[in-house]
């Protein structure tokens, strides 16, 4: 229980954004209006994904240097994790778009450049689950991870950025750096994104405990039968 | 010194147009006047929590059975 306190703070911090993100005062501004607030969920789930990716790199590199069964099982469920955050992240984003815009599927440079990057991800479970010997499968998996993240960034966070994209914070449109101004969004941002990524970690280290108990078990059954 | 008042200046300056800006968009007041943001505070809040102890439940079953394990 003593190592449990981050779970804590991410339920926390997840309630007081709830709370905080659904009735605290936020700028007045058209076209957005009160879906200004999509800030404390939708954006999260991006930060959060890049996160658990960053860390699932991390364990790619960690891997490769060093091939074992831990490294590459956390770089796998960091990756599913991230996934899981990332399609959270294109949907929200499309019912948002939806009002926003028009249409869910706009083919805005932000929407294209994350679509693209979760099919970059996607690629890695096929690439894993293709190669039938597992330590080639495993280290091909990480060389790719890594170049996965490279490609990740630049088309979620720098393109769009360059581009004509009507998405809030890119191609001149007013982002979060407007918001700035407004102290009071700061308040329940920043809590909210440490709590979605808190929360998205606690899932993560769930299932890579699950997979070690089943290798665990694996193993005393090898003994039994030898 | 001179820098630092240009610049308070100005985001005195941004904060006061924005504001004015703003002024007609339209938001949900009336919902909170009426007290109905609180229902759907509630509501997400329950599930949340019912989604949360769900995850604490399993947390502790894996818990369990590692311990089993190592013994």
């Amino acid at each position: 229980m003593k190592s449990n306190w981050w779970k804590i703070l991410s339920v926390v911090l997840l309630v007081y954004t709830i709370i905080a993100g659904l009735l605290t005062g936020v700028p007045r501004l058209n076209i957005v209006n009160e879906t200004i607030r999509a800030l404390y969920f939708h954006v999260p789930m991006w930060f959060g994904m890049v996160v658990l990716f960053l860390t699932s790199a991390i364990y790619a590199i960690r891997h490769l240097r060093n091939p074992s069964f831990k490294n590459d099982l956390y770089s796998v469920e960091f990756a599913n994790a991230g996934i899981v955050y990332g399609i959270l992240g294109i949907v929200t984003g499309m019912i948002w778009a939806n009002y926003a815009w028009g249409s869910p599927w706009h083919g805005d440079p932000k929407q294209t450049g994350a679509a693209i990057a979760l099919l970059v991800y996607l690629a890695y479970f096929v690439l894993r689950s293709s190669v039938s010997n597992q330590e080639q499968g495993a280290r091909l998996s990480a060389a790719y991870n890594i170049f996965a993240f490279v490609a990740m960034v630049p088309l979620i966070f720098i393109i769009p950025r360059m581009t004509s994209s009507m998405h809030p914070g890119n191609g001149g449109n007013p982002g979060f750096n407007t918001y700035d101004l407004d102290s009071r969004m700061r308040l329940v941002f920043y809590p909210a994104v440490i709590g979605w990524i808190l929360l998205g970690v606690w899932i993560t280290t769930l299932r890579i405990r699950i997979k070690m108990a089943e290798e665990k078990i694996n193993q005393i059954e090898d003994e039994k039968t030898h | 010194m001179k820098k630092l008042t240009r610049l308070l200046a100005l985001s005195f300056f941004l904060l006061f147009t924005t504001n004015l800006m703003a002024q007609d968009a339209e938001m949900a007041d009336e919902m909170r006047a009426n007290g109905k943001i609180y229902v759907l505070v509630a509501i997400i809040l329950v599930i949340f929590a019912g989604l949360i102890a769900f995850l604490v439940l399993t947390d502790r079953k894996v818990s369990k059975l590692e311990k089993r394990l190592e013994k």
